[in-house]
């Protein structure tokens, strides 16, 4: 819970959203809208947040909040 | 602008963000009121910079931008955007009415995103070039405050982005203007921003000596034409106006503050920073505002002068204006709006086509404050220290760049 918080912010911090949307199940770019700059900017923000390194191969499997919160997780 | 077969050009919405006040009848009552928009810098710690004063503008610009898409824009499009807003509200044109290709475009920044450059420069120096944001380039280039200006009003018309330094502001609402008189549009927002109140900026036109430092009594630092000036004062701000074909505006029954009859431009081809002698690179300038208009030059009867409170500036452009007025320049009347508002950079000049359009309208002619001690060397009527009203029927306006790029408008009362 406490990453899937620290994620929200993250995601409200760079793409200028409502926080009430931002649900696990909620999808980057058809339900958040972000565009291809913002989903740049919402990984190198999670790599701040978390201090962790994510590939580029990584980030395009990074599709909803939920596999945020489950990729972080798994690395740390 | 007169020219036969060309198409009319009036002005029909006025947009001014400046360190005096922000919309119309804000900005016409602090010209009029003699206000200094200057003040101790507030926006950064100035300890270390020689110039520690500036006309900033602390008004609340959540009304134009929302605060969460402001985090994505460099200051100098939301100044943008927000004089945009102001100038399309003030024209009384539809969001429908301004959709589509007959609208265009021409917002210029002397700089552009000064700001988030230097912000991204110290993630570069710091983190490395990983970490540089990917809103970088478009949150600073210079022609994105023309492209957010044009995403928001849907306008696919006529569009480019002028940057010709202290020029900018004169040169975009030329420029737009033509693309009118040509037929090529009905309507033009047109104008210029600049937001370069950062360490930066303030470092190193301070380091040029440009800027006066006069940091004790920020409100009597801008002294256009006063003995006593020491440089320029940095403000920041946004000029805006809407321009529209003068059959269209008139259809509409539009208010009309002034038309935009005569523009001209020049290069000094001189020296960077330094006004070529006598004003010549100024001279043609006004010049070819005059021509295109088929004005004589003893019909004008004020001009709204660069003004910058520098030496040699003002030293140069009245001797500029000598020359191409002759005896009738002393009868003319000149004043600098940036005694007031400081020196705007690229929207200084549209900033300034405002204040000449609420002058023809009004009948008031805005002052030259702090003008207490003459340069007994410059000897027109500068309006010193009080608005005067008058009426007019031709009023130039003019603007000289760093890179000695010369504009100058000839504006006619409606």
């Amino acid at each position: 819970m406490a990453t899937f918080d620290d994620v929200k912010d993250v995601i409200v911090d760079k793409l200028g959203v409502d926080a009430d949307k931002v649900s696990p199940e909620a999808r980057f770019v058809e339900d958040l809208g972000a565009d291809s700059l913002e989903t740049v900017e919402l990984i190198m923000g999670l790599e701040d947040k978390f201090g962790i390194t994510i590939s580029d191969e990584d980030a395009e499997t990074i599709r909803t909040v939920q596999a945020a919160v489950d990729y972080i997780e798994s690395k740390q | 602008m007169g020219v036969s077969g060309l198409k009319r050009v009036v002005i029909t919405g006025l947009g001014p963000v400046t360190p005096i006040g922000v919309g119309a009848q804000a900005f016409a009552q602090a010209q009029r009121a003699g206000k200094s928009g200057i003040a101790t810098i507030t926006r950064f710690d100035p300890a270390e910079t020689g110039s520690k004063i500036a006309g900033e503008v602390n008004d609340d610009l959540s009304a134009f931008v929302d605060p969460r898409e402001a985090k994505k824009l460099d200051r100098y499009v939301q100044l943008a955007l927000a004089g945009a807003a102001l100038a399309v509200q003030d024209s009384g044109l539809s969001e429908d009415e301004l959709r589509g290709e007959r609208t265009g475009t021409v917002i210029g920044s002397g700089i552009g995103g000064v700001k988030t450059f230097e912000d991204q420069a110290g993630v570069l120096h710091s983190r490395g070039p990983g970490r540089i944001s990917p809103m970088f380039i478009p949150m600073m280039i210079a022609n994105m405050a023309t492209g957010h200006v044009a995403m928001r009003y849907g306008a696919t018309g006529p569009s480019s982005t002028v940057v010709t330094a202290c020029a900018t502001g004169t040169g975009a609402i030329g420029d737009a203007a033509r693309y009118i008189q040509l037929g090529l549009a009905d309507v033009m927002i047109a104008g210029g921003s600049e937001a370069a109140i950062t360490p930066i900026a303030i470092g190193g036109f301070s380091n040029m000596k440009a800027l006066s430092t006069r940091n004790d009594e920020p409100e009597l630092a801008s002294r256009p034409f006063s003995a006593t000036r020491d440089g320029f004062v940095l403000g920041e701000g946004a000029g805006v106006v809407v321009l529209e074909e003068y059959e269209h505006a008139v259809k509409r029954g539009a208010t009309i503050y002034a038309e935009v009859v005569g523009y001209g431009t020049s290069a000094d081809a001189h020296h960077i920073t330094m006004p070529a002698p006598e004003g010549r690179g100024a001279q043609v300038a006004m010049r070819m505002a005059l021509a295109t208009a088929g004005v004589n030059p003893d019909q004008v009867g004020y001009i709204n002068a660069h003004g910058t409170s520098t030496h040699f500036n003002d030293l140069h452009e009245t001797q500029g204006i000598k020359h191409v007025f002759g005896d009738h320049a002393h009868k003319l009347a000149v004043s600098s709006t940036k005694s007031m508002t400081g020196h705007l950079l690229g929207a200084a000049g549209a900033v300034e086509a405002i204040a000449v359009a609420q002058a023809l309208k009004d009948g008031v002619l805005p002052p030259t404050i702090n003008l207490t001690d003459p340069d007994p060397a410059l000897d027109l009527d500068y309006i010193p220290l009080e608005a005067r009203e008058a009426q007019v029927e031709y009023a130039l306006s003019n603007s000289f760049a760093f890179g000695g790029q010369n504009a100058a408008l000839l504006f006619k009362k409606i």
